[in-house]
């Protein structure tokens, strides 16, 4: 059923469409400069939303690249809530199908880690445990501990280099960065996420844990070489785990 | 009338909050007596955002500014942003709470711009039940800012200031009376901004606003003034401002800066103007 705001909000979102009716100039005529103010004032608000929620991909790609690509996916993906800090979750898949963007692969990974790095931002902040906290616990109970985690904490998957091509683009550039597949793990110790590389067999631990798998079986992810200390060590720096169960 | 918590700001100047200001105004804050943020920005979860409001709010009295409840939308408000606007507002109880006499969201669709409304008896019954229902539900009076308007309906048949008025009286809710938007809205649309003001219903006016503006031109060469929120406040504004305060007399005056936002030592100036110009009034 069509009504003044559908009219309004289609030709809004469409650059081509004539105003919608019943718009004016202060003479009567119809509105049309007057109308591309709010055509403009979505589409550029919109496109600087996404160039702010994914810096990276933004310089990846290049701004002419990106603010095309962002005109497509505000018309396509217009945001669903008024919290913008959050618009642009259908971003990853978007990208993956995106033809312009498919020669870099390891784009929707990249977006997809932007994503998770301002959930965890705005995330409930929790207290963890002590570092001394598993060695508190009897040897025994061990296999049966179950861990919490921050609700700031998330696994990026990847089977690209994806900590690395993200540290080169916000830290120091690596220069040569070796294709791996490389899950990232991401915490907030205090206020600022941080990004750390994990193993996949690491990664499949976490995920386990994070499942609330108790730590015997978790472990089975690993593989039979894995060595739990250094993601432990992780964790319990990180600040990752909130309170542990027997 | 409307029974609730009333909005109760000081009469001093205060300013939109930026984080990249946090530090500045904690050492600091000059003659700002006050902050305002925009709602939507404090919705997460926790974070910076809320512990530095947690700090803040222990020194200043703060406005929450919505503008992403589309109370002038077509369809009913939406109940989970009501819900977060409750949570945020029980949370920090404010001194005020205000939104736009605008509309946003359509078929589940949030624009991210304040959107125009024709001035109609059916405009003034919905955006009514939709105060209405904020404020029952916050337990709060609210204010409603004028717009700033770029383009006119034809289906309009009564002015901003008598439609504003009309709202008033059915819902007893305040208004945020912004200054800039009625200068920018009466160059646009070919009225006098003086005009405006001396039909404007002030005694309702909890909350006046100040920004900065563009200007362009439509496609006959008429002035097209846009609400940019970006740049200094105009002398024409400035004086709009004393003219309307030697009318009220003093109350809460906020600078709004919310795109290229300049260090805080720009942002200062300005409330020391709007100081000035209470303190002629006071």
């Amino acid at each position: 059923m069509t009504s003044p705001q559908t009219d309004f909000r289609a030709a809004l979102l469409d650059p081509q469409a004539p105003p919608p009716p019943g718009v004016e100039n202060p003479d009567g005529t119809p509105a049309t400069k007057r109308f591309d103010v709010y055509r403009n004032n979505v589409a550029v608000s919109l496109t600087d939303a996404l160039e702010a929620a994914f810096p990276v991909v933004h310089k990846l790609v290049g701004t002419d690249f990106f603010r095309a690509m962002a005109g497509v996916y505000l018309r396509a993906h217009p945001p669903t809530s008024p919290l913008m800090m959050f618009y642009g979750t259908q971003m990853p898949e978007f990208l993956a199908a995106f033809g312009p963007a498919q020669s870099v692969p390891y784009l929707p990974d990249v977006a997809r880690l932007e994503l998770a790095l301002r959930h965890s931002y705005h995330a409930a902040d929790a207290a963890p445990v002590a570092p001394d906290a598993l060695g508190q616990l009897p040897p025994d109970t061990l296999p049966h501990v179950t861990f919490a985690f921050a609700p700031a904490v998330q696994i990026v998957p990847s089977d690209h280099p994806l900590r690395d091509i993200w540290w080169s683009n916000t830290h120091d550039p690596i220069p040569q960065i070796v294709q791996t597949s490389q899950p990232t793990l991401i915490t907030r110790p205090d206020f600022d996420p941080v990004v750390d590389a994990l193993t996949p067999p690491q990664a499949a631990v976490t995920r386990a844990l994070m499942q609330a798998e108790p730590l015997g079986d978790a472990l089975r992810h690993g593989g039979a070489a894995f060595d739990l200390g250094p993601l432990l060590g992780l964790l319990l720096a990180r600040g990752a785990i909130t309170s542990l169960k027997t | 009338m409307f029974d609730a918590t009333r909005p109760n700001l000081p009469h001093r100047p205060g300013v939109g909050y930026k984080a990249q200001h946090f530090n500045d105004i904690m050492a600091d804050a000059g003659p700002v007596g006050w902050l305002e943020i925009h709602a939507e920005n404090y919705m997460g979860m926790g974070g910076r955002p809320l512990a530095q409001l947690r700090h803040l709010s222990e020194k200043f009295p703060f406005s929450v500014h919505g503008v992403g409840l589309s109370i002038g939308g077509e369809g009913p408000l939406d109940a989970d942003h009501l819900a977060r606007l409750k949570h945020l507002c029980d949370w920090l109880n404010p001194a005020s709470f205000s939104e736009h006499l605008a509309w946003s969201t359509h078929d589940s669709a949030f624009l991210n711009d304040l959107l125009p409304l024709p001035y109609t008896q059916a405009t003034v019954k919905r955006v009514a039940d939709h105060i209405d229902q904020v404020q029952s539900t916050l337990g709060r009076q609210m204010l409603l800012e004028n717009p700033s308007s770029y383009l006119a309906f034809e289906a309009s048949d009564m002015s901003e200031t008598d439609f504003l008025a009309e709202v008033v009286a059915r819902t007893g809710c305040g208004l945020l009376l912004d200054v800039n938007n009625v200068f920018v809205s009466a160059t646009n649309l070919g009225y006098s901004p003086q005009g405006y003001i001396d039909a404007y219903p002030l005694d309702h006016v909890g909350e006046i606003h100040l920004g900065g503006h563009d200007e362009d031109e439509d496609e006959t060469g008429a002035p097209l003034l846009i609400d940019s929120h970006g740049a200094e406040v105009v002398d024409p504004v400035w004086a709009l401002l004393d003219y309307t305060l030697a009318k009220t007399g003093p109350k809460p005056l906020l600078i709004e800066w919310d795109t290229d936002v300049p260090e805080w030592s720009v942002l200062a100036d300005e409330a020391k103007r709007a100081d000035a110009a209470l303190n002629v009034v006071a």
